[in-house]
């Protein structure tokens, strides 16, 4: 009797450390941000004394200007930056996608951007593109072409081209690896069948990669939505509000505004926008599960 | 169709050698069989042929106009992959059509032949399908429209049966033996079967090595292997091979070795008698040995009989003969037991001699 529920228990028993860290480290700080977040809270206050003000901080963000303007710069960097690095990370793959001599260095090269930590790009990316020392404008001096306000008139172009940099190899090694797992004799067969190399692309090899492509997006999309680091270390959001994005909003509401139940409901509402996306990329996935059991079924059924 | 030359045919990989200068002739309309063990270069003239493998030395001509240096598509051919290279996105109307619409036919162009390859192969209830929703059998069927659809006058299969199973294999290979009766092409097909090269073939080339061993009708490489390897490899059961010497006594020939002392007669007397050397290997095949208890012992092989395995009306017996083994086939009827030593009369018109050094038939 005894034994029966201790074996029953085992499995919970080694469960346990992953859950407890889970709680701690998990749990309890999201659950402190939706509670703090119904809150009129000042960080010199504990969250027991802060008001309880129920959507007010929900209702006053949906009307203000400035978080508008903020969510924009968002949407639009990660609309921009997720499409460039799709199509030029795809490219390079569909590319470098050959045995040529010395592929395999030119290969770990394109991926080395990926591996500097964000901070490192940010202040390798300013000091480049400095009015007056920086690379870019001393490389125009030096052909006589007028110098260009990079971190001022053109900010966010500046900051969208530095984190294509960065994380156009992501996409470029998962492209690289679908690719490399295409059929190959589906490909020669192509090749029979009288498609150039053009044509096997856009008939054989894109819709075969589709799948790959879609998650890899996906994953891009989620990740330039929390972005911080780069920015902050470029521009720390401006001029203006030009390349505030949403982390850094609320890590200003936060620190200079002092307004923690502003900040916490900010990070819900980005919250939100990033479940809407990941459940979307479950969807996806369960999806094609389903129509691969689906087919399967079809043809067990007939045989 | 058109006739297909090779001339002098070489492929390496690096300082590898892996094809030594193949020639070979196809005439129009002829189905010719690729056939030896795995690593003989047998896929790799066929992938040569289409262009998906670089030519590293010589021609390969395709009614006189050198093509090796054209594109797979620039060569006019069709191709049965082996494990059928079907475009999984697509389903079987677009599989089939991939080619016409990539060429830019007139749409009531392209679903006429859809239409009519599809009843050829028996898929028109399937055209919706995508590959994965289909069966091996049936994504073997596509191929075959796929290729078909194409209208090309070189027809090239690598191995297209290997992925089915026996009893589906068997059928296949009957529908393609039709099919190849009904259009005119110039076939060529690559197997490690040799069941299936006899099956299809109007003309076998059996290779081994990177080299071509024997090209003819499948009746004269049953009847006349030039070597060891051949008529090792060609039919089923084996060969089997005995080492002897030959001698002569009162001017016969006999061939003499451990457990068995042949006189030989006719064709291959002569030529024993004229060969130099005299260390040789004696081949028989099994169903040129049978049961006969009164056979001049002169013209016979006693064998321990060890296993019988029984395949319906015939039965294959695992004999002793010394210490090699033979094989023998025989009629189930046959009243045999296990453990008795029997004498099966040897089909003079059956025996092949090898040399043993050369192995080349004498």
């Amino acid at each position: 009797m005894r034994t029966a529920m201790a074996n029953r228990l085992t499995p919970y028993m080694f469960m346990a450390p992953a859950v407890i860290i889970m709680a701690i480290a998990l749990m309890y700080p999201l659950g402190y941000m939706v509670w703090g977040s119904f809150r009129d809270w000042n960080p010199s206050q504990t969250i027991g004394e802060a008001e309880f003000v129920g959507l007010k901080n929900y209702i006053f963000l949906w009307n203000d200007p400035n978080f508008h303007e903020s969510l924009g710069v968002t949407l639009r960097f990660a609309f921009f930056v997720v499409t460039i690095e799709m199509i030029i990370g795809v490219g390079l793959a569909l590319l470098l996608d050959r045995e040529i001599r010395g592929i395999s260095i030119l290969r770990t090269m394109f991926i080395l951007p990926m591996m500097i930590a964000p901070v490192v790009v940010g202040l390798m990316w300013r000091y480049m593109y400095h009015p007056t020392v920086g690379t870019f404008n001393r490389f125009l001096d030096s052909i006589g072409l007028p110098r260009v306000d990079w971190l001022g008139d053109y900010a966010l172009t500046s900051v969208i081209i530095a984190d294509i940099w960065q994380w156009t190899p992501f996409i470029f090694i998962l492209s690289l690896a679908a690719l490399q797992s295409l059929p190959r004799s589906a490909l020669e067969a192509a090749r029979i069948d009288g498609a150039t190399a053009w044509q096997q692309i856009i008939h054989i090899k894109l819709p075969l990669m589709m799948p790959v492509l879609i998650v890899t997006a996906l994953l891009r999309l989620i990740d330039a939505f929390k972005v911080l680091e780069v920015i902050l270390v470029m521009t720390e959001g401006g001029p203006g509000l030009s390349t505030e994005i949403l982390a850094l909003r609320i890590s200003r509401t936060a620190t200079e505004f002092r307004e923690l139940g502003v900040a916490a409901a900010m990070s819900n509402y980005l919250l939100i926008l990033l479940l809407l996306l990941t459940v979307g990329m479950f969807a996806f996935n369960r999806w094609q599960e389903a129509r691969a059991a689906r087919l399967n079924a079809l043809v067990e059924e007939e045989s | 169709m058109p006739t297909i030359r090779l001339d002098n045919l070489v492929k390496r990989y690096g300082n590898v050698e892996v094809l030594h200068g193949i020639e070979l002739e196809m005439a129009e309309n002829e189905f010719t069989v690729l056939v030896g063990p795995s690593g003989c270069g047998k896929s790799t003239t066929l992938r040569m042929i289409a262009g998906l493998e670089d030519v590293s030395d010589g021609e390969i001509y395709v009614d006189d106009k050198p093509v090796s240096h054209l594109e797979p598509k620039e060569r006019d051919l069709a191709m049965v992959f082996q494990d059928y290279a079907l475009y999984p996105h697509m389903n079987v109307a677009q599989n089939i059509s991939f080619a016409l619409r990539l060429a830019r036919r007139p749409k009531s162009e392209i679903n006429a032949k859809v239409k009519d390859v599809a009843e050829m192969v028996g898929l028109t209830d399937f055209l919706g399908r995508k590959p994965g929703a289909l069966s091996g059998g049936q994504r073997q069927r596509v191929a075959m429209a796929r290729a078909l659809a194409k209208d090309s006058g070189i027809f090239l299969f690598d191995e297209p049966l290997s992925n089915l199973d026996a009893k589906l294999r068997g059928q296949m290979r009957a529908e393609l033996a039709l099919m190849s009766q009904r259009v005119q092409k110039n076939m060529i097909y690559v197997t490690h079967d040799q069941i299936e090269a006899m099956t299809l073939a109007d003309r076998i080339v059996v290779m081994h090595g990177g080299y071509i061993q024997q090209q003819g009708t499948p009746e004269e490489l049953f009847k006349r292997p030039v070597n060891k390897f051949v008529a090792g490899f060609m039919g089923m059961p084996p060969m089997n091979f005995l080492d002897g010497t030959l001698d002569e006594r009162a001017g016969d020939i006999w061939v003499t070795g451990d457990g068995f002392d042949l006189k030989l007669s006719g064709d291959i007397a002569t030529k024993a008698k004229a060969h130099s050397s005299r260390d040789i290997t004696l081949g028989i095949r099994p169903s040129d040995l049978s049961y006969a208890e009164d056979a001049d012992p002169a013209q016979a092989l006693t064998l321990d009989v060890q296993v019988s395995e029984y395949v319906g009306a015939q039965s294959v017996l695992l004999c002793k003969c010394g210490s090699a083994q033979v094989m023998v086939e025989v009629n189930s009827e046959t009243p045999v037991a296990l453990g008795q030593t029997l004498t099966f009369a040897v089909n003079q018109r059956g025996v092949h001699l090898f040399d043993r050094t050369t192995e080349i038939a004498l």
